[in-house]
């Protein structure tokens, strides 16, 4: 792998950029792997990653269907952020952030990770009530978080409307200034580099149709490029995890919905962090390219169509116009759909499984993409020891049978 | 949206209805009978299949019945949608 450095962009230029490698090689598939990773978004080639850097395995193919980065990963808002109500949740997300203060130099790839504040505004006595005691518990673990008041809010953000006389008038909110936001595609495309330097094969338009078994031990997969075999299998394919657990005869406690985003037209800068509000129902910030990038709700019904109902944009823009009755001459540019895996408790499963060999990372929902990084470290773990980190300890399947479910349903809801 | 055929009142669009899950799925009638996995599997699992699903609405704005729908969750096409007393028979529209 070629460094990315200044010098090098320099030299390119000089060169009339006639000296650029791909940033990842196009291998055809081998027979046989020490792992195989389903599912090419930023959680699979992160965790093809962090196997081969942490735990020495280098002999890994990460099989996609169609392009890397294509699923959730390239369709999502980009909101990273740590302040879950949890222990559990909070540590793994904490973990995550860590990991992506310094992602851009470990991957040597700018992932233009942006800490510009994320701001979950309160509406009601009990929202701020809710407020404070998640701030407290985000300081007892070592998370930054501050409680401002409407005042700071406004200050902060001088295009809300703060007025006492909105429908949903704001009365504060939680700040989290390491929070914020990154580019979807370099995480993609990053990990993937780096992953690839490693020795990792990534092999995309490679659908994973079944999964073999011998016994109650997992032997590899038939793919639409041909049979592969190995004994540790990761599976992180999002919205169709289901479909791939179907293929090796096991249930999950998950449902697949439509999430859809949209993005205005570009405008000058007018809104340097990231807003959220649970009790309107909407998220925005503004990409570097001027664009207000604006989350919705999910569907209520199932879909694996990427595809939402146009009422569902419309609830979300009347949420955004309340909280900005500035943005209601904006046009949307594009509206788009991912399909989302949502857990019962909002918590993602990060688990081994009745199948020797076979691990399921699913059930990130509507928020995984903070959680890129993070997930990626524990499930290398996870499949190279045949064991969870304790940072994923929780999130085993089992915790559905047993009830410790870890319900982050307030602090994850609105998404993101 | 789509369109949503409730079989008292006819074709109305999507925004009338609320979306009630998985069809199919009753309440156990013996619980304490069940172990934790039987009763984890009820409360939490479901099929949630890539293609032909069988679910509940309810016309929450019109009749307020409840009834079933066939649909594909992949091309959101509606199959057909019967009354709970016809689940079982071939008819319905
Ligand atoms: C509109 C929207 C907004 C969101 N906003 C946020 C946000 O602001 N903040 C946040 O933290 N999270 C957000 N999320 C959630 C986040 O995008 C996901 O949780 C996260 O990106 C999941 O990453 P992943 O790598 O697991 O899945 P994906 O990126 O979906 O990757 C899974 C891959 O598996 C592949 N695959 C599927 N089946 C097969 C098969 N049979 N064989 C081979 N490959 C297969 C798919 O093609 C896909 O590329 C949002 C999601 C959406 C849809
Ligand atoms: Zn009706």
């Amino acid at each position: 792998m070629k460094k990315y450095s200044g010098l090098s962009l320099v030299t390119g230029a000089l060169r009339h950029n006639r000296n650029w490698q791909p940033a990842w090689r196009k291998p055809d598939p081998k027979r046989e792997y020490d792992a195989i990773i389903v599912g090419g978004g930023g959680h699979g080639l992160a965790t093809a990653y962090y196997l081969a850097k942490e735990h020495g395995v280098r002999n890994v193919a990460v099989l996609e269907k169609g392009w890397i980065g294509g699923g959730n990963t390239g369709r999502n808002t980009t909101i990273v952020r740590s302040n879950y109500l949890w222990t559990e949740a909070s540590l793994l997300y904490e973990k995550s952030l860590k990991l992506w203060e310094n992602l851009s130099q470990e991957l040597n790839y700018n992932v233009m990770f942006s800490q510009r504040g994320v701001y979950n505004l309160g509406h009601t006595l009990q929202d701020m009530r809710d407020i404070e005691r998640r701030v407290g518990a985000n300081r007892l673990n070592g998370i930054d978080a501050e409680v401002v008041n409407a005042e700071q809010v406004k200050q902060a953000i001088p295009l809300i409307n703060t007025s006492p006389d909105a429908r949903y008038p704001i009365l504060g909110a939680s700040l989290q200034r390491r929070g914020g936001v990154a580019r979807h595609d370099a995480v993609a495309w990053g990990f993937a580099r780096a992953a690839d330097a490693l020795g990792v094969d990534i092999i995309e338009q490679c659908e994973v149709t079944a999964v073999n078994r011998d016994g109650g031990q997992v032997t590899g997969v038939e793919t639409t490029r041909g049979r592969i075999a190995s004994k540790k299998i990761g599976v992180v394919v999002a919205g169709n995890a289901s479909v791939l657990a179907s293929m090796a005869d096991l249930r999950l406690p998950i449902e697949s919905h439509p999430l859809q985003a949209f993005v205005s037209e570009p405008l000058k800068p007018v809104l340097d962090t990231v807003v959220m509000s649970g009790a309107v129902h909407g998220y925005i910030s503004q990409s570097d390219k001027g664009e207000l990038v604006i989350g919705a709700g999910i569907d209520a019904y199932l879909g694996y169509g990427q595809r939402g109902s146009f009422q569902t944009i419309e609830h979300t823009m009347e949420a955004i116009i309340q909280l900005f009755p500035m943005f209601s001459r904006v046009r949307m540019l594009r509206s788009w759909g991912g399909i989302v895996d949502v857990c019962p408790d909002a918590c993602p499963i990060i688990s081994k499984t009745p199948v020797q060999g076979l691990y399921f990372n699913c059930g990130w929902g509507t928020g995984g993409f903070k959680a890129t990084p993070g997930s990626g470290w524990v499930f290398a773990h996870t499949i190279a020891q045949d064991r969870p980190h304790e940072l994923n300890a929780p999130f085993d399947l089992n915790r559905f049978t047993t009830g410790a479910l870890i319900d982050e349903h307030g602090a994850a809801a609105v998404a993101h | 949206m789509f369109l949503i055929q409730c079989p008292w009142c006819g074709n109305r669009a999507e925004t009338e209805y609320r979306y009630g899950g998985e069809a199919g799925i009753s309440r156990p009638k013996d619980p304490d009978a069940l172990s934790d996995a039987e009763w984890s599997d009820y409360l939490f699992y479901r099929s949630n299949p890539r293609g032909a699903h069988k679910e509940l609405w309810n016309h929450a704005q019109g009749c307020r019945r409840w009834f079933e729908v066939e649909r594909d969750t992949v091309s959101y096409k509606i199959a057909r949608s019967y009354k709970l007393a016809d689940r079982n028979s071939e008819s319905g529209s």
